[in-house]
């Protein structure tokens, strides 16, 4: 019974209160929104084709769990030869050890929320909790009234960070089953510029959940890039919800890659509340054995004259099951709103599934908006024609699945993470020409 | 822009030409439902026992059932209890001829320009008339029987070929299916009955026309088209109602039966009453058709343009189980000043190398929203199946919103499924282009709806085409701002 979980969660939050120091009023009022809620039935609009309250009653009881973390090292998840100022979550709680902050304070700051919190950060009082969603969705509702440990990144007026920040979390499973909820804050002041690269990871072979929020603020002419990489191990259920604000002439790119894990749901909300901003999201989901993989995205413009472009590509194998569903609203004052998106799938596997949604609605009509999803196999021309110059099957589908999938790394700025993406990717379809 | 404004504020002023009502006696039913009426409908029309047990069943059903929430339309809770569910102009014997027909149902007809006299014969169309809630008269019908086509009044076809009936009623569409179907199923007062035997091809378009006349009644009829081996058919539908402040409910159920090789072409052109400028009145559009290609290599085609009703809720779809089977939508919906549409199609694809096509084309204008909702779903074993679907949405008025909900789930790997979609207003430049080239604003914006809708309107028989141009004119000419 969803109630049960409802309660138990709700239960185990109330009595970690006395240990979160920070953010009482928000956590409060949020817990109280996630009474009201429940966990999303199947019959959930938003949850329909992500059974995640089942997998969460079927594989979680809700005691016991966040042990200490034994990892003593964290050199399998780095990215080889990224300079980048790394900032290293495990189960939930900051590790400074593996931590390494490069960039300078003028520049940058980079602490954990907590520690902002206590500080009384200004951003912080100003942007923490405002722009998600926790009155409509539940986990987001969770996360705000239970989260563990978060970061926070503040970039200051008309500053460019070199380096990218390269923020892990780690789950750690190999002791008992873990519950982990994190968020991070991040503001990007007047004519800023940073790029971020966000990835998970699980260890050990129990079972892991992982909730985890975000809140961007993108002020004016300021750009985000941002990567998000989710690559766990086969037996953790993730769910992202990520906010992003958009204001006057910022820019934004997003990139999603999904490989692993048992059950992950990315909601991606991107608000453009100002004129001129330029918003790119791409994504791609290569899903083998029985990963269950959910990009939902809302694109929300409510300012005139704005460009959004979103691309999503899957490729799906063995039992997996890849769900899309991507929504562009265009506000009745935003006119001369150009918003743009793609979702192409292939699905490999006799077993694999695919349900896909794209949504359009459009309250201003001095607009160009279009949507395009397809599916299918690969063609059967193209396949032949790398037959019949000499190349093997098996080669020949690696090879146009793997030029159907690069595609959408092309925006992508940093040579180091191109190539390790592009890498991770080339693995996966067993490029090997 | 602002002679555009000026000719869509006309325009949206022009009357609802078919809103006259006629006094014809009416023999009705009280208000509300129960039991008692369900049973009441069944014995004013002499039903067998086994159609009320029918009826009764599925009343019980919608009892326990409740209203969709899900359509993206908004309007004041339904009193069910405030309609009247059975309303027949009155006739003391039926008549054996159209001469025996009530003079002023026949101007009725006349004034709706669809003569059920002789002289029509040379269109060539069978036309069957439901007037509030029963058929009033059907035309070649000796013809048709000739070939053992069989199309008649619901209630009649109960009478004269219960096996038929029988078998195929609710088939397609199951009596709790959805909670409007299970209410016609509970009350339905007539409708149109069909059937082609065996390799026969309908030498003529058959027809329905609807009418709601009398006051605070709902009309709840239903369409049964059976299209045996072999055999095809075209079948066109149209509608109005008078104008009235209230709001008058509407919930039909259509079902098509397509068996092996069999092909049913489904034309429709809505234009019940869509309420005044203010959003006032209007008919509440709920209906269910569905179709069933239960044999292989058959083929459903829905075409329909919606231009009335203040509410339109409607979903024509396809089950394709046979293999090579092809369902095909057309659509042309406009919305104008409070005017809501939620329409769309439903492609469940089962059977083997089975295709689908769907053209939807919404327009709205003033303060009118216009969704499209729709699913494409490929079963697991249907290989080789193929759908392609464009839907695109024209804004006229910076008030006014279009949505598109497409649902496509693909169980199959072999599947080829397309799906885009486009949502803008009439381009300035292709105004520009126009009026380059010597052709005034109103007649460029014309041209460019009408190429828009050409897609759509080219499927439809040709006395429906022309109608339907007729309307989408009416309502849309020079609204572009």
């Amino acid at each position: 019974m969803s109630t049960s979980v409802k309660q138990d969660l709700a239960t185990e939050i109330i009595e970690n209160q006395p240990a979160f120091e920070v953010a009482h009023d928000s956590r409060t009022l949020a817990l109280e929104q996630f009474k009201k809620l429940g966990l999303p039935s199947a019959k959930h609009e938003e949850y329909r084709f992500t059974p995640i309250t089942r997998h969460l009653e079927k594989n979680f009881s809700w005691t016991n769990n966040n042990s200490e973390s034994t990892l003593s090292s964290i050199s399998e998840f780095l990215i080889p030869q990224l300079d980048a100022n790394v900032v290293v979550l495990v189960n939930g709680r900051f590790n400074a050890l593996h931590s390494k902050i490069v960039s300078l304070e003028s520049e940058v700051t980079i602490t954990t929320l907590s520690e902002a919190f206590r500080k009384e950060h200004p951003a912080v009082k100003e942007y923490f909790n405002k722009n998600l969603q926790t009155e409509t969705d539940a986990f987001a509702a969770l996360n705000s009234a239970g989260w563990q440990e978060g970061i926070f990144i503040h970039v200051q007026e008309n500053t460019t960070v070199s380096k990218p920040i390269f923020i892990i979390q780690i789950n750690d499973g190999s002791q008992s089953p873990v519950i982990t909820q994190t968020r991070i804050l991040g503001v990007l002041e007047k004519g800023s510029s940073i790029s971020i690269i966000e990835k998970s990871d699980t260890v050990g072979d129990q079972v892991a959940f992982h909730n985890f929020a975000e809140e961007w603020i993108i002020k004016e002419d300021a750009h985000l890039e941002y990567c998000k990489i989710q690559n766990d191990a086969g037996k953790v259920c993730q769910v992202s919800n990520s906010v992003i604000l958009q204001s006057s002439n910022s820019k934004l790119n997003t990139f999603t890659l999904t490989l692993d894990g048992q059950l992950i749901r990315n909601n991606l909300h991107i608000l453009i509340d100002g004129e001129n901003c330029e918003s790119h999201f791409y994504g791609l989901y290569l899903l083998t054995g029985s990963t269950h993989a959910d990009n939902h995205t809302v694109v929300d413009h409510r300012k005139p004259n704005s460009f959004s472009n979103e691309m999503y590509k899957g490729i799906m194998d063995g039992n997996s099951k890849g769900v899309f569903n991507g929504k562009i609203y265009v506000r009745p004052h935003a006119q001369k709103t150009n918003a743009f998106q793609s979702n192409r799938n292939i699905i490999v596997s006799d077993t694999a599934t695919v349900n896909t949604k794209p949504q359009l609605e459009i309250w201003a009509d001095d607009v160009k908006c279009s949507h395009g999803c397809t599916s299918g196999q690969l063609d059967e021309e193209a396949l032949f024609y790398l037959r019949s110059r000499g190349i093997s099957e098996t080669n020949a589908k690696a090879m146009l699945l793997y030029a159907f999938a690069a595609e959408v790394l092309e925006p992508i700025q940093n040579e180091t993470l191109k190539a390790y993406l592009d890498n991770l990717i080339a693995e996966r379809l067993h490029k090997n020409f | 822009m602002s002679k555009s404004n000026q000719v869509l504020e006309e325009i949206t002023s022009k009357e609802y030409e078919h809103g006259w009502t006629v006094n014809l006696e009416t023999d009705e039913a009280p208000k509300g439902l129960n039991e008692e009426i369900v049973r009441f409908i069944s014995a004013k029309k002499n039903e067998p026992e086994w159609l009320l047990e029918w009826r009764l069943k599925a009343f019980r059903q919608w009892q326990k059932m409740v209203e969709p929430k899900w359509p993206n339309v908004t309007y004041p809770a339904i009193n069910y209890q405030d309609i009247i569910y059975y309303s027949a102009p009155k006739q003391k014997v039926k008549p054996n001829s159209l001469d025996e027909v009530d003079p002023e149902l026949i101007k009725t007809f006349e004034k709706l320009g669809i003569s059920l006299t002789e002289q029509k014969r040379l269109t060539g169309i069978a036309v069957d008339a439901v007037i509030d809630s029963v058929s009033v008269a059907t035309t070649f019908k000796e013809k048709l029987s000739e070939l053992g086509i069989i199309f008649c009044s619901f209630s009649e076809a109960v009478k004269e070929h219960p096996e038929l009936v029988k078998k195929y009623l609710g088939s397609v569409v199951p009596m709790n299916d959805n909670y409007f179907a299970a209410l016609n199923s509970a009350v339905f007062s007539d409708g149109s009955f069909c059937y082609i035997p065996k390799g026969v091809r309908c030498p003529m378009e058959l027809s329905t026309y609807f009418r709601i006349n009398a006051a605070n009644t709902g009309q709840f009829e239903r369409t049964l088209i059976v299209a045996d081996e072999g055999s095809y058919v075209s079948y066109l539908e149209g509608c109005t109602a008078p104008m009235r402040d209230e709001n008058q409910l509407h919930a039909a159920v259509v079902e098509l039966y397509t068996m092996q090789g069999a092909e049913i072409k489904y034309s429709t052109v809505q234009n019940w009453y869509p309420g005044d400028k203010h959003g006032k009145g209007g008919i509440y559009n709920f209906v269910t058709k569905r179709g069933f290609c239960a044999g292989d290599h058959s083929k459903i085609s829905w075409t329909q343009v919606e231009t009335g009703s203040a509410i339109t809720w409607k979903y024509p779809s396809c089950v394709l189980k046979g293999d090579y089977s092809v369902g095909e939508f057309y659509s042309v919906a406009v919305t104008n000043n409070y005017q809501q549409a939620d329409t769309g199609t439903k492609m469940i694809h089962i059977g083997k190398n089975t295709r689908s096509r769907i053209v939807s084309k919404g327009i709205s204008a003033g303060k009118s929203q216009n969704s499209y909702r729709g699913q494409v779903h490929i079963m697991k074993r249907a290989a080789n199946a193929r759908n392609h679907s464009q839907c695109d949405s024209l804004l006229m008025g910076d008030q006014c919103g279009a949505h598109t909900f497409p649902y496509i789930d693909v169980e199959n790997n072999s599947a080829r499924i397309e799906h885009e979609a486009t949502t803008s207003k009439i381009g300035e430049d292709q105004i520009f282009y126009c009026l380059q080239r010597g052709i005034d604003e109103e007649s460029a914006v014309a041209l460019i709806v009408n190429g828009y809708a050409k897609e759509v309107l080219n499927q439809l028989p040709m006395e429906f085409a022309v109608e339907a141009q007729k309307l989408l004119a009416l309502t849309l000419e020079g609204s572009v701002g």
